[in-house]
């Protein structure tokens, strides 16, 4: 079982979220983060979903997910030529003495703070999935009073990965 | 010109004889718009059978079957129908009356949000929000329907749209889907693999599935098979491709075939599979039957291949235009051994039958039906025991033989042989089915009447769901739950209600007369067939 990260070229229609999220559950594939949101041509959109399965699995989501009629391009983001991000914010309960604490873990992690108040931060993560779970791993001796995930959404690198879209 | 003109408009492009449907409020702008039209219409008596009858024509015509109901109740009576269609692959557009498109979401009455409920088992749904997308998306829904692997397509219109004005009626010459390309032409670099493969073969064998007969390849299959001196067995959905009594057939594979069928699958060396999904019906485990064997896996369907078991050779594309090319090529292939061997196992391994002599034995009635059939005849078998006996003992000659394989809906059999009667005017039709699966779509006797189409109903009755009833025998040591039928209704007396010829079958010796009295009967005929209660499959 692997995790893997699948990038669908879609026809901007209405429904097509639910066609491809539907399809995953109806066949039993997992997903653990779906992100979805139109490319530079407003008739497509680009759906990044992380998946886990085996390699039977990962081909059977490629091919049921390449018949959908709405479907232009089925890729896997290699993680050796892909980059991927996800963005994350965490809200986290702090006083007069922990503040301090949090805000310096979050420097290093080049995370910002986007609000404060008298018993709460509120920081904004950007970063591959390691990064996002290293930094909550920080955190752990403070209080996260509210978590918000992205799920992870990414590109091809270079050139020679590109989908031209007409 | 308005909406529902412009659908009835799309319809006659499309040259639809038939649309088999129920009226109702959300689909009536349509049914007024095609009472000026060529397309006949026809009322069934429940939605699901709209469907099945659109699929028997579908079927045997080899063209798109059409349905048209309402929305809500109508719609969702509609999807047992539509996932038949979809499970064997038959090419339907269904068109759903849908409420006004500014009340959609807020649960009026004979609401349902069909294209939400027939999402995975449509091959494509519209709900149509502009009426001047309707030529669009009419002539794309024919297109989705009939390419590819073949399916139904949905299309759900509101009746604000349908009574819309459209500007500049035009169906489109050509189409420019973005996404939508299936593949039909075979890898040739593929097809010469499969070649070197059947030349390499000891001992080859085709298995063909329903795939063959979407494709109308019976006759480039059957070719290559004599060219080459092939074995083909089939699916329950490839019975029919090639005649029963065919030297080179040796029969129907799965847990409910031919014990020679099933030892042909796994004794082969080289198998070629084509058009059939190989679904746990067909092969118990195909890991343990294809662990020494060649699988050459030919389907339209990519996401078929590899689905159940990785085949070494995979060949995407329609079977029709693979077998053109392979009977194209000259191919060297020598295995006399193998088939003496195959015909000794066809005349040994015969399943042994204890028929009471005080009952009519369901293998020998089948065959003599089968025997006085026309060789063209069409021969829907319903599902239950009736279908597994049907599947064993009926001989097709040069007709076809329909049944609903994937999806086993029972009441299939009538609608089905309806739609074909009415699309192939004097072919001979008959429908087989069950006392169980005969209830489920009795109603559509009246349609039958109506159009007056001379379909031959023959019930096997056993007073009994058979097929349920043989599980439970199996599996629950006799605890018969829920499976008893009483003996209602009185054949006889039904048939008089529909004015309909009736015969009775109390024993073999009954048989043959009362065969013959139906296939002379001009008109409509239900045979009743006596069967025993206690008789399985096995």
């Amino acid at each position: 079982m692997q995790k893997t990260v699948i990038q669908l070229l879609v026809d901007n229609t209405s429904g097509v979220l639910s066609r491809i999220s539907g399809l995953f559950s109806r066949r039993g594939y997992n997903i653990e983060s779906i992100t979805a949101g139109v490319t530079a041509n407003p008739n497509y959109t680009r759906i990044t979903i992380v998946t886990i399965g085996d390699d039977d699995i990962l081909d059977q989501i490629e091919k049921q997910v390449a018949k959908l009629v709405d479907v232009r391009d089925v890729k896997v983001l290699e993680p050796g030529n892909s980059v991927y991000r996800e963005l994350a914010l965490i809200k986290v309960k702090v006083d007069a003495q922990s503040r301090q604490g949090v805000i310096s873990i979050a420097d290093i992690f080049r995370a910002n703070i986007i609000d404060v108040g008298p018993q709460t931060l509120v920081i904004e993560l950007t970063g591959d999935q390691e990064k996002i779970e290293a930094f909550l791993g920080l955190l752990e001796g403070y209080e996260i009073l509210e978590l918000a995930r992205t799920g992870v959404t990414g590109l091809g690198r270079g050139i020679e990965n590109v989908t031209y879209l007409p | 010109m308005i909406g529902a003109e412009a659908i009835v408009k799309c319809l006659e492009e499309e040259n639809v004889k038939y649309v088999f449907g129920y009226p109702g409020v959300a689909i009536c702008p349509f049914y007024n718009a095609i009472t000026d039209s060529s397309v006949k219409t026809v009322l069934v008596r429940t939605e699901q059978s709209a469907a099945h009858a659109a699929s028997g024509l579908a079927r045997t015509t080899g063209t798109v079957g059409v349905c048209a109901v309402t929305s809500g109740p109508g719609a969702t009576n509609l999807l047992t129908g539509i996932a038949t269609a979809f499970a064997d692959s038959i090419p339907l557009v269904c068109i759903t009356g849908q409420v006004d498109s500014s009340m959609l979401g807020s649960d009026v009455f004979q609401e349902a949000d069909v294209t939400g409920a027939a999402e995975s088992f449509v091959k494509y749904s519209y709900l149509v929000r502009n009426v001047n997308d309707i030529p669009r998306i009419m002539k794309e829904a024919f297109h989705i329907a009939s390419t590819g692997r073949k399916g139904p397509v949905l299309v759900d219109v509101p009746i604000d749209i349908q009574n819309a004005t459209i500007k500049n009626f035009k169906y489109p010459e050509e189409l420019s889907m973005r996404t939508y390309k299936p593949t039909v032409k075979g890898n040739f670099a593929q097809i010469k693999k499969l070649v070197s493969a059947v030349e390499k073969a000891k001992k080859p064998l085709i298995c063909v599935g329903g795939g063959v007969a979407l494709s109308r390849a019976e006759k480039e299959v059957i070719d290559f098979a004599q060219k080459n001196n092939i074995p083909v067995v089939s699916t329950m959905m490839g019975i029919g491709v090639m005649p029963t009594l065919h030297p080179l057939y040796f029969g129907m594979v799965g847990n409910n075939g031919k014990i020679y069928a099933n030892r042909a699958m796994h004794e082969c060396d080289t198998l070629i599979l084509v058009g059939a999904r190989v679904a746990d019906r067909a092969v118990n485990r195909p890991d343990i039957v294809m662990e020494n064997t060649v699988l050459i896996h030919i389907d339209v369907d990519p996401a078929e291949i590899g689905k159940n078991y990785g085949p070494t050779i995979p060949i995407v594309g329609d079977a029709k235009s693979i077998f053109e090319d392979l009977n194209a090529l000259d191919i060297q292939s020598e295995h006399g051994e193998w088939l003496d061997k195959l015909k000794e196992y066809r005349e040994t391994l015969i399943q042994k039958r204890d028929p009471k002599p005080e009952f009519t034995d369901p293998a020998f009635f089948i065959k003599k039906l089968s025997e006085k059939m026309d060789d063209n005849a069409a021969y829907v078998a319903d599902v239950g025991q009736n279908q597994i006996w049907s599947c064993n003992y009926h001989i097709v000659k040069n007709g076809s033989f329909l049944t609903s394989g994937g999806m086993g809906t029972m009441g299939y059999s009538i609608p089905a042989a309806m739609g074909i009667a009415l699309s192939n005017p004097g072919r001979q039709v008959v429908a087989v089915c069950g006392d169980g699966s005969f209830q489920m779509s009795m109603c559509e006797l009246a349609t039958i009447r109506q159009e007056n189409v001379p379909v031959k109903v023959v019930v096997i009755k056993n007073s009994y769901l058979g097929m349920v009833r043989e599980y439970q025998h199996y599996t629950y040591k006799d605890n018969y739950s829920v499976v008893k039928l009483n003996d209602y209704p009185k054949l006889e007396a039904l048939a008089g209600a529909y004015d309909m010829k009736y015969l009775r079958v109390c024993n073999n010796e009954e048989a043959e007369g009362a065969i013959d009295a139906m296939l002379k009967e001009k008109g409509p005929c239900i045979l009743e067939v006596l069967v025993d209660p206690e008789d399985t499959v096995k």
